[in-house]
């Protein structure tokens, strides 16, 4: 249930960028969000609105792409998916593996338009 | 936190901001700034500044996490006595209400402040930061984190530690790991705690849940232990010597250290040469200035 803090820390972020792009409104936000980040994406989208209500970006679009969750094996090098409570390599079944994708929570873009002045 | 050297550019993001991908276009009228950045820059920033606080004073911090009535209390009560001054102790007990936790470890003769969070489900840097402030650093060689009882949110906020310790109590089950990944992938230590309940229990085996955690592609040590019989303490209390004299070795050399897995893991990515410490403290001057206010 802390979707809610991180969408605020979100906020923060738009809005600051907002500003120094002197942008008069945000109209689409993009994250990346993979499923062992501890971020639902689906709670991130409720919480949405009532984060961004009254601010800069209160009507923008959010667009969340989700990430699979991918590992390299450090003992075969084999690349291959993986469950978020089974991260072991594909190939072999050694669980010495790195993630290279899956715990994303990032904001990739902001899409704004400028002041008309400026 | 890098949005200028592109280590945040992923095997995973890539595409997208490269060549035709999604984020270099953008609609007539309106213009896409690139940012790729962590959700929660501001508390990274932050944790970053605890982190180097931490650092100079020479404090191993400690983020203890678990379920609600894991033991982490009891544990932390038993390790201040068994320290017996030898490491000098001080915690920070996070609580949605009550003083309880922070008056049974000052009964012990530590200093400990209480941080009553109301509703929220975990503790942050910020927090974590003001309550430091009620602590004297120069006096304490480890600071115990104590989060709210909670196997999901904590998992999410850096709060400046060195090390995660996740606690998992043989009542609750030998697959917590499975079913909470998020948090049991982030433990630098996992500590299977009321062990002395185990004869009474005929469904909780400690190599399982080991097992468990090595499927989430963790090699964290795993010890076993009891704070009501002591079993097992012997273990921990040696862990705990071990961290500390690694701290100061760091220290001597101007290194820190953050627990090996992060919530904004993904700005990471870029390879194992990356080197995080120093980036870290790139990052923390940059912050200094308006984190002090």
């Amino acid at each position: 249930m802390h979707e809610l803090a991180v969408c605020q820390g979100l906020m923060g972020q738009v809005e600051d960028i907002a500003s120094r792009e002197r942008a008069q409104r945000v109209t689409r936000i993009r994250l990346q969000i993979g499923p062992l980040s501890g971020v639902e994406a689906r709670l991130l989208r409720e919480a949405f609105p009532i984060a961004s209500a009254d601010s800069v970006a209160d009507r923008a679009t959010l667009e969340i792409d989700e990430q699979p969750i991918r590992v390299r094996c450090l003992s075969c090098a084999a690349e291959s998916d993986a469950k978020a409570n089974r991260l072991v390599c594909g190939v072999c079944g050694d669980y010495r593996t790195q993630l290279i994708s899956g715990d994303e929570m990032l904001l990739l873009s902001v899409e704004l338009e400028r002041r008309e002045s400026a | 936190m890098c949005d200028t050297c592109g280590c945040n550019v992923t095997e995973g993001n890539r595409h997208l901001v490269e060549g035709d991908g999604k984020l270099a276009q953008t609609e007539s009228g309106r213009e896409a700034v690139s940012v790729l950045t962590g959700l929660l820059t501001e508390n990274d920033r932050l944790a970053a500044h605890n982190r180097e606080h931490f650092d100079r004073h020479r404090v191993l911090a400690l983020n203890l996490m678990s379920s609600p009535g894991s033991g982490k209390t009891r544990l932390l009560e038993e390790t201040v006595t068994a320290l017996d001054g030898a490491l000098r102790i001080a915690v920070i007990e996070g609580d949605l209400e009550t003083e309880n936790d922070a008056q049974r470890i000052r009964d012990r003769g530590v200093p400990a402040v209480q941080i009553t969070t109301g509703t929220a489900c975990h503790l942050d840097a910020h927090m974590v930061h003001d309550a430091l402030h009620a602590l004297d650093l120069d006096t304490i060689d480890v600071l115990f984190v104590e989060n709210v009882g909670n196997l999901v949110c904590p998992a999410s906020f850096d709060l400046g530690q060195h090390r995660n310790v996740t606690l998992l109590s043989v009542t609750e089950g030998d697959d917590k790991p499975a079913k909470y990944p998020v948090m049991f992938r982030a433990a630098d230590l996992m500590l299977v705690s009321k062990a002395d309940l185990l004869d009474v229990l005929d469904d909780f085996e400690p190599a399982k849940a080991e097992r468990h955690l090595r499927h989430l592609a963790n090699e964290a040590p795993v010890f076993t232990l009891s704070a009501r019989s002591g079993e097992g303490l012997d273990d921990w209390l040696a862990w705990l010597r071990a961290e500390h004299a690694a701290m100061l070795e760091r220290a001597r050399s101007g290194e820190t250290l953050r627990p090996a897995v992060q919530p904004d893991g993904a700005l990471r990515h870029a390879g194992p040469t990356h080197e995080q410490g120093r980036h870290e403290h790139d990052d923390h001057r940059h912050a200094h200035g308006h984190t002090h206010d």
